[in-house]
Order: C-alpha cells, then structure tokens, then sequence
C-alpha cells in the first residue's frame, strides 16, 4: 500500500485523464446510440463503432507509450523533424487525398483514413513551442515575428487548400497564445474589428459600419489622449451628424440626382480626409505615431468595408452568401442550408432536462441530424442525456482547459508553457466552436469535438497533445522532486 | 480564461434555454419521430336565401408517396389502376430523387383528386405498393348552375399564396374568387391530423399513443347567402349572349337576390378551373371580369331620378313645375336633343316620357341657384346629394373587388375647362346622366332599392349573418340620402307613369297583376350602340324587388333592359311567366348581342 501510494505514476495529473477517459468512453458511447442497429455488438469493427473502439485502443496505447516511455525532452528536440514531416504529408495529401463532401483532406491507408490536418496542430504546436520557449524571446522584434507567422501561415495555406476551411479557423486559437507570450492586444483588437466591420456591413449597411468605425476611431482618438468630455461630444455629434446627412442623401429627390451611394460618398470624404492627416502627421510630426496608425487603421476600415461590401456582392457565390446569411439570421430557412443547424437545435432541444435515455434518442438515430457521429455528436448528448449530460460535457472540457491553463502557468519551462497554452486553445477553439454550432451560436463549420466526435485522427491527435502535455508537466515535477 | 469563462457559460444559458425554456424545439422533434397524417376538413358549404344548396362537397382521393419507403414495385398495375403512362411514374420519382433531402420521411402527392371508384381499386391492392397511401380530400360540386362569378374557384394554393398566408402548407386548397375567396376563413375549417409512431427505419408502427393527440378536422362552417338560387339562374339565361349586369336587391333589407354578370363562369367550369382557365381568360368578353360591381358604366336617364330629387330637396323644382320640350333644350351653343313627345310637362310626365330638356332646365336651376356664390360652389352641394346616394364611392358591399365608379369634381372642369371658366351649360350633359359619370350596376340598382323604400338603403350584401356570424353592422343601419321622403313620392309616380301612363317609355315592363315602378335610360357611348338601361321595383307600394339591368350595346332601355328586368320581377314575385308575357321571354333568352359589342384586341 505505501509503495503504491509512493508510486510515482501517482504524480501524473489524473484530473486531466479522468476528465479525459469520461469523455473519450462517452462518446464512443453515443457513437453507438447514432449507430447502433438490432442485434448489433458495439465491438463489431466492420461497423463505426467498432472502429472507433480500436482508435480508442490506438490512442491509449500511444498515450501510454508517450508517458511511459519516450523522453520529455524528445519533443523539444525532434519539433522541427515532425513539423516538417507534416508539411510533407500535408502536401502529399493535397496530391494524392482521397475527396469527400468537397474538401481533399484525407489520406487512404488500408481502411483506415488518415487526416493530417489534425496532426499538424500538435507540429504547430511543438513547433511554436520551440520557437517561442527560446530564452529571451521577444515577440517585440520583427524576426521574431516573422518566424512565428511562417510557423502558423505555412499550414494553414496548405489546410486552406484541401478546403478545410473549418481547420484553419483552429488556428485562431494560437493567436490568443501569441497574445499571452506578449504580442500587442491591438492586433486581437483589429481582428475582432474586422470581424465586427464585416457583419455590421452585411447585417445592417456599408454606411452605418461606417459610421461605428469612424465613432470608434474618434473615441479611441480622443480616450488615449485622455480628453475624455470632448471626446464623447466629438463622437456623438458625429455620428449624428453622418447619419442625418445619410438621411438627407437617401430622400427621394436627393437620391434622383445623386450619381453615388451615400456610402460611397462617406468612403470617398473618408478616405480624403485620413490621407490629408497622414501625410500632415508623416511630415510635421513624425513622432506621433499613434495617431498616424489610427488614421490608417481608419483608412484600412473603411476601405475594407467597401471591399466586403464588393466581395460580399460580386464575388461570393449564391451558396457561400446563402450560408453567411443564414448564420446571421437574415434568411430563416429550415429545409435548406439552415437544415442542418435546424435539426440539430431540434435534436438538442428535444432532450429537455434529463433527456430521452441512453439509445432512445429519435432525431439522432432516426438520421434527421447529417454527420451525426462526426461533427454534431453533441446532438445525441443533448438528446439522450439531456441538460444535465450536456452541461456536464461542457463542465468536463471547462475543467480540462483550464486545470491544462494552470499547469501551464506554473510551469518552469517556457518550452512546456507555449505547448501548454497551444493544446488549451486547440481545445477550446474547437470546443467553442463546434458546440457553439450545434446550438446556432457559431455558423456551421465542420469540426471534430475532441475526444467525442467519431474519426480517428482527431482523436489521435487530441491524445497525443494532452499526453506530450502530460509527460511535459510529470516529467518536470519529478526531476523538481 | 476570464473570457472562456464567459462563453462556457453562454453556451451553458443557450442550451438552457433551446432544452427547458423552449418549447418550440420539442414539438419539432415529435414532427420528426412521429408521423402526423394530415385529415382535411370539409369545406363550408354555400346555401341560398332559401336552404338550397349552391356549392357543397365530393369526396375524392389524393394518392400519397413517401418515396423513402416505397421498395421496387410494379409500375404497369399502377398505371393500370389509375389510368397511367408510365412515363409519368418515371418522370415522378425522378423529381423525388432530385429532391430526397428535402422530402427525407416526408410524402409527397403522388397523384390529385382521384375517383372513389380508382381509389377502390388502389385500396384492394394497396398492399403490393408499401410507401404508397391515399389521403382522402373534398372537391367542390354544384348542384344549381348558376352563380358561378359569385361563387368563384377552389384550387391548390401555389407558391405566391403560401409566401402572402403562411398558415398554408404545399396541397392546401383556398378559394381564389368570388365568394369562395371572400369568406375562406369561414370555408375553409381547421385541418386536423392523425399521428401514428415510426420505428428509427420510418416504418409507421402504429396509432400512436391511441389517438390521444390526434386531432380532429373541423369542417369549415357553412355560409348562406342572400341570393335566390332560382332567380339567379333565371337571371343567367335572360341575360344569356348578352354582356351587361342584372342586379336584384330586396329593398326592405339591401340583400342581393341576384347578380349577374354576363357572359360569366359556368358552375362546370369551376370544377375544373385549371382546364378551363386559358379558354375563360382569353374569352373576349372577359368573363373574369364582375361587371356589377367593376364596371362604371355612364348610368343614362335612370339618374334623371337623381337630379329630379335634388331639385326638389334644394327647392328650386316641385312636382308642378312645367317646362317646355321641342325636341329637346337649346341655350346658345348648346343643344341637347330629345325624342317627341308633349309639352309642356310636368316632373311626373318627364321621369315618365323620359324627357332630356326638363332635367337640362333642372340642372341649371340647381347649379344657377343665387343661394351658392358661384357655379363651384352650387356644384359642390349637388355632388354631395349625389355621393350620398352612394354613387362615386365604393357602397361597402361584399362582393369582392367592388369599385366606387365616377362622379366628377369641381376640380373635374376646373382642369378640363379652366378654373372659373365653367357654367351649369357646360356640365349640362350630367343632366341626363351622360358626361363624366361612371356607376356600377349595383349602385344603379341600389339607387333603385332607395327609391323603392322612399329615402334610405341598407348597404347591399350578400352574405346573411348566423349565429356564429352575426351580419357586420355596416349592413344592419339605414343609410340616407339628404334628400326628404316626400320627395321621393313625386318620384315614384313619376315611375309608375312610366309604366302604366301616356307615352310612358316603360310599357313593356307591364306584368299582370303586378304594380310596377320602373325608368328606362339610354347612355350613350363612345363604343358602339347605346346602352340599354332600367331600373324598377315592384310592387309599387309595398316594394319586394328592386332590379337594375344594364345591357351593353343593347339600344334603348326598353328595348333590352326592361324587358329583361321586368321578367326577373315577374319571375321572383309569381313565380312563372304568365301567358301573355311567354313571347316576350322567348324573344329576350334567344336574343343575341354579342354581335354588336365591341371587342377590344387582347394585349398579347
């Protein structure tokens, strides 16, 4: 009893596996719900199910050979062998990849089909990891920055390119990373910005995402040179100025002879006037850099807006707008492109607070919800267990992310915190958004839930990250001990 | 973290609400598992003033397909039962298979309104088709052939009437005209369903939870109507090869009795609307058009009356007021014309002879009165008298797509001749109900129906109110005219002289045994021969009828008209053509004047 109570495996942070245990078994599980037929056996391999059991198998044993026996430090030095190793694969699959539901992503071995996509989050990771771990790196200096965007970039163009467009959203997630190992907020700032401008511009009209760029620009303007009062009576006469003049253009008789959009008559006046201050500011004051950033930030937005404005109506094709417009409520369209999110709202919604019972869910097994065992496997959680179950999914991934978070804070190594914060924001994005897509909260973007979707390389590639992480942060406390 | 905090927590309130706040997601997820069978209601039917039946209800079949379920069949005997080619079922399951997704377990019509005696046949062998059923469903049927612009069409709603009334689902059956159309709410009924349980193949398994949440149809309620089955169809062959109006009210209550529009729909084409529909729609005679209520028409001598009442409301005429005809009223330029007759005359002996230089003199008296500063100001009192009797606006009756017809302004002649450069001459021509006029045949007959009851009308209507549906209130007040009742006696004996006395123009409306009131018009027209008007009512001193007739083309009032309305009289007030009065009908059921109605080149 003692030796066992002194055993160092004891060390290993078993929060981190149990959460990960309950998860996995439970989704094979509800793999089973979706699947499963009369008389059919949940090991039977020639079924999913029976599949997925063996990856089950593969990725614990991968799990306990990486804890067990392979050295911590093996990652460090081997990152950039497997990152690129993984580029290679990536580029191989863009070539010989077998094609399904329109993207090119998966490589056929035997009957088992491989995704590199998902292993290359865990090269990103190991890769970024290396680079950033270094003593005295600083994101501040531009090689540095360089480095880390060809790290990020170079799979995610490859990733874009088989067209999992889904995939190389995860990688936002590393952004958030960069973010808490220094890089400047304003650039998170511009991104969600960008985001914002562009639903505004769909959403409402160019001419109003105008206006709040301009209020925004305006009152930032004003904030960081602490001129607090004016800066809000600036802002709100503005605005209220840009909108009657939007009024006044757009009234029948002004609009007949008007040869422009009164947006575009913005852009213009806009567009002119930041032109004007930046080259004044280059000029005369050249050391006032940040107002001369915030005119061009300006200039960029409003010129972005119109390119949106542009590319939204000339250039997307009528499914990918449809797609865009039923995410953002425009179109209410239950039997076409919002099929999907429908049945799936259905599925979950039908399960109310303690759900239907294991297997007894109807819209999941009855084949109402598409990529059921895949992408919207959460359904069936919603369905057969209910509130209850689908709370305790998300309180599991909670306590995952962040006891990985903590571990990553109080780790010595910057080597092991990069990689840290990288499988935590891996499975928070993914997490966030393919849930977030199941209940309507996130447009529908194919991506597996970790640990639960049905496929093999994504589970794989989960376990692998949480148990590199895992050998990382043992590894350190016992040789601390 | 604090931020991941944040959304956790709202995918955690969001799943709180889709799972235990709303309901809507659960009763979706029923839709999906259980398998609700629609059961459609029986739709109203339609009775006349007397309980007869116009339009009620067969039953047929709609043969249903849940293409997901149907496994290999046998395609001839398909054919074979309900009369098919085979391409047909190809051509079928080939738009199911374009559109799988979107049916999934749903079914969809595999075939519309089949026979009892087809869906006999297909349910003794419906067993060798799995994936097929029948849904049974009501056609409409009419057993009296008449009315068929008032009843209007049934057919499938489309796409265009789904998006305009969302309550409606793909199959779904609306009246598109006529009264069909105007009371659906009430027609129509509520549909029902009858849910039965899929297994997780989409098998149905059985009734589910033995019918506890079935639904029971309710049949759509039934309406009666004021019209007279009877006289409408009599009223339909008078006026057959005819184009024009006939318009019946009884004047004690403003029910329409009949009314016809000619040439119209015919009962049998209704049924089959979508057979029918090119050759009605391309009929030159329009007969989708409702002429008693849409087409604004000059309205002739009948609105002497009219001008005849105003005159003597604004005291500037009495009953023995003489004025002079020598084949009509000349002043300066302007002459207008009239046939022979005595002189001078009296208002009786001219509403009887129907004399056009009396109401010339009437109007200028009325529009030349010093009591009003100028010729704008006299105007304007003489066009709210007229308005008052429901002319130049919509009366607010229930016959769909009523229009309110013409009755020029001040502004009228202001823009045609100047303003201030206008005098009662100018307009003399209103006299005689000619010039910028427009009346609808129901306004002509209602004006009919208010001279019958001596100064007021309740608003015409053709729907009577039930239990469930008490009458609309706007049918249940008297309106008045501004003019005084006495008034309207000098107007009535004028009306019967024109029946009964000297050189009267509506001697052909006499009916034995039978006190008629009746005034001929004749309007003149830019397309061809004038019209023949008439109006009348009967008995003089206890009215039950009142009729207008107008018939395009058809020459003098008498010729045409009255005839015509005099044998609707006679038809609903005894009940048969007495002897001496059968030539008369003869000659009126055989006449044709299609010949001599102009025919406006469709617009391709």
């Amino acid at each position: 009893m003692r030796r066992l109570r002194s055993h160092p495996y004891l060390k290993l942070d078993w929060t981190l596996i149990v959460c990960y245990l309950v998860l996995v078994v439970f989704g094979w599980l509800n793999i089973y719900s979706v699947l499963h037929g009369e008389g059919s056996n949940i090991f039977d391999v020639t079924q999913k199910y029976g599949k997925h059991f063996i990856w089950i198998c593969v990725s614990l044993v991968t799990a306990v050979v990486i804890i067990r026996w392979l050295p911590a430090n093996l990652w460090q030095g081997t990152a950039w062998l497997l990152y690129g190793a993984v580029i290679l694969l990536l580029i191989a699959t863009l070539v010989l990849g077998v094609s399904s539901h329109g993207s090119r992503s998966w490589i056929k071995i035997g009957t088992f089909r491989l995704q590199p996509a998902e292993f290359s989050k865990i090269t990103t990771s190991l890769a970024l990891a290396t680079v950033m771990g270094k003593y005295g790196f600083n994101l501040k200096s531009f090689p540095n920055v360089l480095k880390v965007a060809a790290i990020l970039l170079l799979p995610m163009a490859l990733i874009l390119l088989e067209k999992e467009t889904g995939s190389v959203l995860v990688y936002v997630g590393f952004l958030v990373v960069l973010y808490r190992e220094g890089m400047s907020g304003w650039i998170i700032t511009f991104g969600f910005l960008t985001v914002l401008g562009f639903i505004l511009t769909i959403v409402t009209s160019p001419y109003l995402a105008m206006v709040v760029a301009i209020g925004l620009f305006l009152i930032i303007f004003f904030f960081k040179q602490e001129q607090y009062f004016l800066g809000i009576i600036i802002t709100a006469a503005s605005v209220a100025l840009l909108l009657l003049l939007r009024w006044i253009l757009s009234l029948e008789k002004v609009a007949a002879v008007n040869p422009m959009a009164p947006e575009m008559w913005l852009a213009i006046i806009t567009a002119a006037v930041s032109v004007v201050f930046i080259v004044r500011l280059l000029i005369w004051f050249p050391r006032r850099t940040f107002a001369r950033n915030a005119f061009i930030a300006l200039l960029c937005g409003i010129s972005f807006i119109v390119s949106v404005e542009f590319f939204y109506g000339k250039v997307l094709q009528d499914h990918q707008r449809n797609r865009i417009d039923v995410f953002l409520g425009l179109v209410d369209d239950p039997k076409g492109v919002g099929y999907n999110l429908h049945q799936s709202m259905v599925a979950i919604g039908s399960g109310g607070f303690a759900g239907k019972g294991f297997m007894n869910g109807t819209q999941t097994s009855l084949g109402y919800v598409p990529e059921q065992e895949t992408d919207f496997i959460f359904c069936t959680i919603g369905e057969e267990w209910g509130l209850l179950g689908a709370l305790a999914v998300l309180a599991l991934y909670l306590t995952i992310i962040f006891r990985i978070l903590i571990l990553a804070d109080r780790t010595k190594d910057a080597f092991t915190r990069v990689f840290g914060y990288c499988v935590a924001m891996c499975l928070a994005v993914h997490v966030v958004i393919n849930i977030g897509m199941t209940i309507g909260l996130m447009p529908v973007i194919g991506i597996p839930l970790p640990f639960l979707s049905y496929g093999g390389s994504a589970l794989l590639a989960f376990t692998v990250m949480l148990a590199i992480f895992l050998k990382l942060v043992f590894d350190e406390q016992r040789i601390l001990h | 973290m604090l931020v991941l905090l944040v959304i956790f927590l709202v995918m955690a309130v969001r799943l709180f609400v889709i799972q235990i706040v709303d309901k809507r997601y659960s009763e979706t997820a029923g839709n999906n598992a259980l398998k609700y069978v629609t059961v459609y209601p029986a739709r109203g039917r339609i009775l006349d003033r007397n309980g007869n039946t116009i339009v009620e209800n067969k039953i047929t079949y709609d043969i249903m397909v849940s293409p997901r379920l149907v496994e290999p069949f046998d395609t001839l005997a398909i054919c074979e039962i309900f009369n098919l080619e085979p391409e047909f079922v190809h051509e079928r399951f080939a738009q199911y298979r374009d559109n799988a997704r979107k049916i999934g377990y749903g079914s969809m019509p595999f075939l519309k309104q089949v026979s009892s005696e087809q869906y006999n046949a297909f349910a003794e062998k419906e067993y060798l088709f799995p994936g097929f059923d029948a849904v049974a469903r009501t056609a409409r049927i009419y057993p009296v052939n008449a009315g068929g612009n008032l009843i209007g069409y049934v057919s499938e709603v489309d796409r265009d009437y789904i998006e305009k009334h969302p309550e409606y689902r793909s199959g779904d059956y609306a009246g598109k005209t006529g009264m069909e159309r105007a009371f659906e709410k009430r027609l129509c009924g509520e549909k029902g369903y009858t849910v039965y349980y899929r297994d997780a193949r989409g098998r149905i398994k059985g009734h589910y939870d033995n019918g506890a949440i079935d639904k029971a149809a309710v049949a759509g309620s039934d309406i009666i109507t004021t019209i007279d089955a009877g006289l409408q169809e009599y009223g339909e062959t008078l006026m057959r090869n005819k184009v024009g109006s006939l318009v019946a009210i009884e004047p004690s209550t403003g029910e329409i009795l009949s009314l016809v529009s000619s040439p119209g729909i015919g009962v049998s084409q209704l049924a089959e609307i979508g057979k029918y529909y090119k050759e009605i729609s391309e009929n030159p005679y329009n007969p989708m058009f409702n002429r008693t209520v849409q087409s604004a028409q000059p309205p002739g001598s009948v609105f002497k009356l009219v001008n005849g009442l105003i005159g003597m409301q604004e005291g500037v005429l009495t009953r023995d007021t003489w004025y002079p005809c020598n084949h009509g009223y000349t002043a300066g330029k302007v002459h207008v014309g009239c046939h022979y007759h005595a002189s001078p005359i009296n208002l009786p002996q001219s509403v009887a002879m129907s004399c056009n230089a009396y109401y010339c003199y009437v109007l200028r008296s009325i529009l030349e009165n010093r009591k009003y500063a100028n010729v704008e100001e006299a105007f304007e009192k003489w066009r709210e008298y007229v308005t008052s009797f429901g002319f130049g606006r919509k009366l607010g009756s229930d016959v769909p797509y009523e229009l309110g017809g013409n009755v020029p302004t001040v502004n009228t002649y202001n823009k045609l001749h100047g303003k201030g450069r206008w005098r009662a001459l100018s307009v003399i021509s209103l006299s005689i109900g000619q010039g910028e006029l427009g009346c609808t045949p129901l306004q002509i007959a209602n004006l009919a129906a208010t001279i019958a009851n001596r100064g007021w009308f309740y608003t015409p209507h053709m729907i009577k109110g039930d239990e469930t549906h008490p009458l609309d209130s706007a049918y249940c007040v008297r309106n008045y005219p501004l003019v005084d009742k006495e008034h309207f006696d000098v107007i009535v004996e004028g009306m019967s002289m024109s029946v009964y006395g000297d050189g009267g123009t509506s001697h052909v409306a006499q009916i034995p045994g039978i006190q008629m009131c009746g005034k001929t018009g004749t309007a003149q027209n830019p397309h061809g021969d004038d019209h023949s008007v008439f109006i009348c009512f009967a008995p003089k001193d206890d009215p039950k009828i009142a009729v207008a007739a107008y018939i395009e083309n058809g020459g003098f009032g008498a010729s045409w008209a009255a005839p015509i309305a005099s044998l609707l009289v006679e038809k609903y007030l005894n009940g048969e053509i007495s002897p001496a009065r059968q030539d008369l009908e003869t000659r009126v059921k055989n006449g044709n004047l299609l010949y001599k109605v102009p025919v406006k080149k469709k617009r391709r």
